[in-house]
């Protein structure tokens, strides 16, 4: 049981960081219905940035953790929103108006730039975060300790609190309403009076800031980072937007526990070297028998 | 954007603010992973500043931009108009001439440099720079006095002659150019061109035609390897029997992994098929067993000429005895040349022939519209299937190509990468023309392996610069970079398949929306 109990926590702390990513990945599918493919490389790139804040941090003398968190926060969410524009810009809105497959060849290609521009500019191998986590144990009836850790508990925390703010922000703001009118129609948006290429622009921009406060996460949870996570990453992510029903907020965020919680328990009970095949069996699966996912809306062809 | 009528001042101002905008973006996008490089050493990780770094690429997004803005952007008569009207029909301009001349002469002036300083960068530079305006130039020219020859069937002929006499004219161009490279690396590199000219037209039959997006067609690349190398390694079967066995089971395994997928659409398809490639990719990393895991199968053997094996000896007749050749090692390499030939070439005589049979019709159909295939009787189930089963088919007999030719496989050789490269060949070459394929194929993965080879790239950055580091990330530019410019692919008007009266060229929007 005990084990059992430690195993949900690590799948639900894995769960979050997928989560946060799937945001990115269905607000995007959600308004321009395309799969933007950099998306996990742009939450690599956060993590990176993340990772040498810190070292920059440390280096300058910031040594409060607290302090140094929070300006590492906002450093990596402003630097990666600041690629997740860049790569919108370059890649995806000269071909706005293009046939369908154009801009998923682009993004394929973004992914492979950033990808090879990480390892080139930084050091090859991969990067150990120099801080610690700390662990509360609580001990559990049988020998077996459950223990969780305090990343662990920022993780869900930063998760559920992100989530709700999204969600209002989806809902209540006339950045969500204009998000949603694109969503529905991008010519009839238009022509109400809201900016449509801003509109998107500004969801590019949220996805890279949710992605690079994953990296953040990530970095601390697993102290170790390498330029080629973002592709791996990105599909479970992205599996886990599928999952919940693409352009449904709360549906990442389910999606993105249920991913976690099946490859932690899978490398738990089964084989350790199996586990992405279980995830991606999963999405096809998903898929295949519910197509539009939990929270999704059925898509209607008109002919 | 200013309009053409307002004064230089006016433009150089909001060329100004415009430049110091991106030079603002680049110092946020570069300021960290550009200007601080992690150093692993034996304290940890500390960083290393490189303020020098980051000010030359901010320098050169700054002066970049404000260059394109003044003279491209901006301009009243943009700089790249004479380039743009070297691929039309267009007459030139007075203008136009002084730009083109002044191009030519630079280029003149920038050779005559390189070869008084010896600095080969310059010169690739100043070759490329003469060879984009004088074969433009006599492009336009031959346009203009032979405006009505049938260009695409000179150039598919020419192509095809090219290919068959490759061999000789590797000898002759070695000859004369002395390029300093041993002729078994200009048949190695044709042959991998060759491989991923194949993959493509096999991807296309999948993506082209039936307009279904495959991102795992390595898998069935990998099946076919493995197929081959596990009877070759266990049984002992050569090449030529394995071939077709090989493909079957890639075609089979089409079918199996195409069924599910079936009610899929789009980009639904396309992460469902990445994700089946990579399962594929993990169980033969893990079962151990039978694929040897990570180290992979060596000792694969290579294909024999009617029996007859490519070694210096053997127990009964080889090639060169039964000849009466001197043993050469570049006679097998010269003949895997040619299989890989006549493999693609099967590929798009199949393809081209299956276009005009109804299922072929049928996949184009499917193509444009699946909802008005279905309602006029298609079976979309059928006509999926065979689509996948036929490209995997190919798929298959290129992986076996590729087992006998490395001799070795591993997992490593299947990754995601694989199948970015193939799909970016068939949509960069212009979805569903084989000649586009073909095109793009010898631009990317030729113009890949160019660059392994740039040591005056190297002479030029100084001896830190490692050009096969770059490789991958200039691949990637590429990839966005044709694709911005040209989002129909290299060709994009073919000829359609059939016709009603006389056989127009249609232009690419019309050809293939990629709809699934």
């Amino acid at each position: 049981m005990a084990y059992f109990l430690q195993q949900l926590i690590n799948g639900l702390a894995l769960g979050s960081i997928y989560g946060l990513i799937a945001i990115g990945y269905t607000m995007v599918y959600g308004i321009i219905g395309m799969i933007n493919f950099a998306h996990g490389d742009i939450f690599m790139v956060g993590a990176f940035i993340a990772l040498i804040a810190f070292l920059a941090l440390t280096a300058l003398g910031v040594t409060a953790i607290p302090l140094a968190l929070l300006l590492v926060l906002i450093l990596a969410m402003v630097l990666t929103a600041v690629w997740g524009w860049t790569v919108e810009r370059v890649a995806y809105r000269p071909l706005r108006d293009s046939f369908r497959l154009a801009p998923l060849i682009t993004a394929i290609g973004m992914s492979i730039v950033l990808q090879n521009f990480i390892q080139v500019a930084q050091a090859r191998g991969s990067h150990s975060s120099p801080s610690s986590p700390a662990a509360t144990s609580c001990s559990g009836r049988a020998s077996f300790t459950v223990i969780v850790s305090n990343i662990q508990i920022l993780i869900v925390v930063t998760m559920l609190v992100l989530m709700t703010a999204f969600w209002l922000l989806i809902s209540r703001t006339a950045l969500g309403r204009a998000q949603r009118a694109c969503e529905q129609d991008r010519l009839m948006a238009a022509l109400s009076g809201v900016n449509v290429d801003r509109t998107i622009s500004l969801t590019f921009v949220l996805g890279a800031m949710l992605a690079a406060v994953a990296g953040l996460l990530y970095l601390l949870y697993y102290g170790v980072i390498d330029f080629f996570i973002g592709f791996i990453v990105g599909i479970k992510a992205f599996t886990a937007a599928v999952f919940g029903g693409i352009g449904s907020i709360p549906g990442a965020m389910i999606g993105g526990l249920i991913i976690g919680l099946i490859e932690t328990f899978w490398s738990a009970y089964f084989t350790i070297e199996y586990k992405d095949v279980a995830a991606f069996s999963m999405l096809a699966i998903v898929l295949i028998f519910f197509p539009t996912g939990l929270l999704g809306r059925p898509e209607v062809e008109k002919v | 954007m200013a309009e053409p009528g307002t004064s230089f001042r006016q433009r150089l101002s909001s060329a100004l603010a415009d430049s110091l905008i991106a030079a603002i973006i680049a110092f946020a996008l570069f300021s960290l992973v550009l200007g601080l490089r992690t150093e692993d050493n034996v304290t940890g990780l500390t960083l290393q500043p490189r303020p020098m770094l980051l000010a030359v690429v901010v320098g050169i997004v700054f002066v970049g931009r404000l260059l394109l803005n003044l003279f491209v952007w901006q301009a009243a008569y943009p700089l790249t108009t004479p380039f743009a009207k070297l691929f039309t029909r267009e007459p030139f301009g007075k203008r136009d001439i002084v730009v083109l001349g002044a191009t030519a002469a630079l280029g003149a002036i920038t050779l005559i440099v390189s070869a008084l300083l010896d600095a080969p960068a310059l010169e690739l530079i100043a070759v490329a720079l003469l060879a984009f305006v004088g074969l433009g130039l006599l492009r336009r020219g031959i346009l203009h006095f032979f405006p009505d020859l049938p260009y695409a069937q000179i150039f598919i002929a020419a192509g095809i002659l090219f290919a068959v006499l490759f061999p000789l004219t590797a000898y002759g161009l070695e000859k004369i150019f002395n390029l300093g490279l041993p002729l078994r690396y200009w048949f190695d590199l044709s042959i991998l061109v060759l491989t991923y000219v194949m993959l493509g037209w096999g991807l296309n039959i999948v993506v082209g035609l039936a307009g279904l997006l495959d991102l795992g067609y390595v898998a069935f690349y990998a099946v076919g390897a493995y197929t081959f190398a596990l009877l070759a390694t266990h049984f002992g079967l050569g090449f030529w029997i394995c071939l077709p066995i090989a493909g079957l089971a890639a075609a089979l395994w089409g079918v199996i992994l195409g069924f599910p997928v079936l009610r899929l659409r789009g980009d639904y398809l396309a992460i469902v098929t990445l994700a089946f490639g990579e399962i594929i990719r993990i169980v033969l990393l893990n079962w151990t067993e039978v694929t040897n895991g990570p180290n992979g199968i060596s000792g694969i053997p290579k294909p024999t000429f009617f029996g007859l094996p490519f070694s210096p000896f053997a127990e009964g007749e080889t090639f060169s005895s039964f000849f009466g050749l001197n043993y050469d090692a570049l006679h097998g390499i010269i003949f895997l040349y040619y299989v890989i030939l006549a493999l693609a070439c099967l590929t798009n005589l199949v393809t081209l022939r299956m276009r005009r049979l109804p299922i072929g019709r049928a996949w184009e159909a499917m193509r444009e519209d699946e909802i008005a295939c279905r309602s006029l009787g298609i079976n979309t189930t059928i006509t999926k299937l065979t689509a996948f089963a036929t490209g995997a088919l190919f798929g298959g007999l290129a992986g076996a190509f590729f087992a006998t030719r490395q001799g070795f496989i591993s997992p490593e050789s299947f990754t995601f990468i694989e199948s970015a490269i193939i799909v970016a060949i068939v949509v960069l070459g212009g979805m569903g023309s084989q000649l586009g394929v073909a095109i793009a194929a010898v631009v990317m993965v030729g113009g890949f392996e160019a660059l392994r080879h740039t040591e005056g790239l190297q002479s030029f950055f100084g001896a830190g610069f490692d050009p096969a580091l770059y490789r991958m990330l200039l691949f990637g530019f590429a990839m966005v970079g044709i694709m911005v410019w040209r989002p129909r692919g290299l060709v994009a008007s073919r000829a359609p398949t059939i016709a009603l009266h006389d056989a127009r060229e249609i232009p690419g929007d019309l050809v293939g929306q990629g709809r699934a």
